[in-house]
């Protein structure tokens, strides 16, 4: 990616924002929803509402991953101490709390024809809503620092915490429904899943990892022309 | 020349000086006692007692008190060195870093378990709740439950008032850290006030265990990284 200042009489338009990778990503996003409505069974038992997972679970899943990222990028930060680490993990936190904000809509809608509820205080739900809490205070955090070096510095502190309170969240909510032991990490057995099924979901992860990387590299290219004009006011104000 | 002090000495001059500060003022403490008995009465009215037990209901009483009245000390636990730009002054001096967050994480516990000790008569007496035999291990619970509150608070403490919100952002950064600790706390609470067996409240008190552990060391580490270089 180039780092070059825009000219002042010329001002970038923001069709800049849709490059290749967006357009791929939006097709890719269709055709899965091609498959998903007419290609796939519909489920058994919950009929049409089911279809609704092939955006949910790969949205939650792309939301680790992008939470994966901001930590590790915090760390790496800390080391290297380079702002180009610290726009990816700036731009990991905002697109993983977009994909947060996915998982925590879409979820009450499939739940409340199945459920009956909109919302419950599920262990899966709460550590979902949590998560977005955890990284909303991330993003607060860096809106309320003006000088960048220490934004950097006190977002990665809190950006590797938050990965460490995961876990946390995590046991407990976990332990506060139930004192029964309950599979934790991951199914033991195989999933459960049709196979016409596995295949549109992995289809529809790859789909919306494919949006991710969109987004967060639009995400970064904004970062850098924000960091840019940060710097040329900087100068035509003198130091602050 | 004088021998330079070690870590423990370090940090217990720095905790030192920020308690004999709040007890020339006692500003802070007296107004987070207050906050707590008031939290007590606004809660007593917010509830039906016939509908819901006394027991059932203290424990949560108790530990949103416990929470909020910490914030408000750790508000002010780097608020303090904002003034004259004493933090400066503190950075300068020859310790460790670490003795600094240590010194004031020890001054913050000391805050928080003063509170708390206030605090539960106060619910014992207000909701009829009988302590009896089962003081010590709550006052044990409550004493962990400082330890991870402050560990992490102490550090948004430090990080929150060199940002715009200042005051603003420690409650909305720190919460989420409160959560495991609080629900831990809580449902240990309850099971002791209920009289169950310990047994019942080990997974909690594990999770209580857990969490100081790794945060104190965790925010002992990153403190360093908050601080101007």
């Amino acid at each position: 990616m180039t780092e070059r200042l825009p000219t002042a009489d010329a001002p970038r338009a923001t069709s800049a924002f849709v490059d290749k990778w967006i357009i791929a990503a939006a097709v890719a996003v269709a055709a899965v929803y091609v498959r998903v409505i007419w290609f796939t069974p519909p489920e058994a038992t919950q009929g049409l509402a089911q279809k609704i997972y092939y955006l949910h679970l790969p949205a939650a899943l792309n939301a680790y991953i992008a939470f994966g990222v901001v930590a590790v990028m915090s760390i790496v930060y800390l080391w290297l101490r380079d702002p180009r680490v610290d726009r990816v993990a700036e731009s990991s936190a905002e697109v993983g709390l977009l994909f947060t904000t996915v998982v925590l809509t879409t979820g009450p809608i499939w739940g409340k024809p199945i459920w009956g509820t909109w919302w419950t205080w599920d262990a899966r739900l709460t550590l979902t809503l949590f998560l977005w809490f955890i990284y909303a205070g991330y993003i607060v955090l860096r809106g309320a620092i003006l000088e960048p070096e220490t934004r950097a510095r006190y977002s990665a502190v809190l950006g590797i915490l938050g990965a460490l309170l995961i876990p946390f969240i995590h046991m407990s909510v976990y332990l506060f429904r139930t004192l029964h032991p309950m599979p934790i990490v991951l199914k033991p057995d195989r999933p459960s899943l049709p196979t016409e099924m596995l295949r549109t979901l992995l289809f529809s992860f790859a789909a919306f990892f494919l949006v991710y990387v969109a987004l967060l590299r639009a995400r970064y290219g904004l970062a850098v022309e924000r960091t840019l004009l940060e710097e040329r006011e900087g100068h035509s104000h003198g130091e602050r | 020349m004088r021998e330079l002090p070690g870590l423990a000495t370090a940090a217990w001059l720095v905790a030192r000086k920020d308690l004999a500060i709040e007890f020339r003022t006692r500003t802070a403490f007296f107004s987070a006692i207050v906050f707590a008995l008031l939290g007590l009465t606004i809660f007593y009215f917010a509830w039906d007692a016939t509908a819901v037990a006394a027991i059932d209901l203290a424990p949560g009483v108790l530990w949103v008190i416990f929470t909020f009245s910490g914030l408000l000390g750790l508000q002010r636990s780097f608020g303090v060195e904002q003034a004259d730009r004493a933090m400066d002054a503190l950075l300068a001096a020859p310790v460790d870093r670490e003795a600094i967050y240590l010194g004031k994480a020890l001054a913050n516990v000391l805050f928080v378990a003063g509170v708390q000790a206030i605090s539960l008569p106060a619910l014992a007496l207000f909701y009829n709740v009988p302590l009896g035999g089962v003081w010590l291990p709550l006052a044990g619970v409550a004493f962990l439950a400082a330890i991870g509150i402050v560990a992490v608070g102490t550090l948004f403490s430090a990080m929150a008032v060199n940002t715009k919100l200042a005051e603003l952002l420690l409650p909305m950064l720190a919460l989420p850290f409160f959560v495991p600790i609080v629900t831990a706390a809580a449902q240990t609470t309850a099971r002791l006030l209920a009289g169950r067996p310990a047994a019942e409240a080990w997974p909690w008190l594990r999770i209580l265990l857990g969490f100081d552990l790794v945060f104190v060391v965790a925010c002992a580490i990153a403190f360093p990284y908050t601080l101007e270089e």
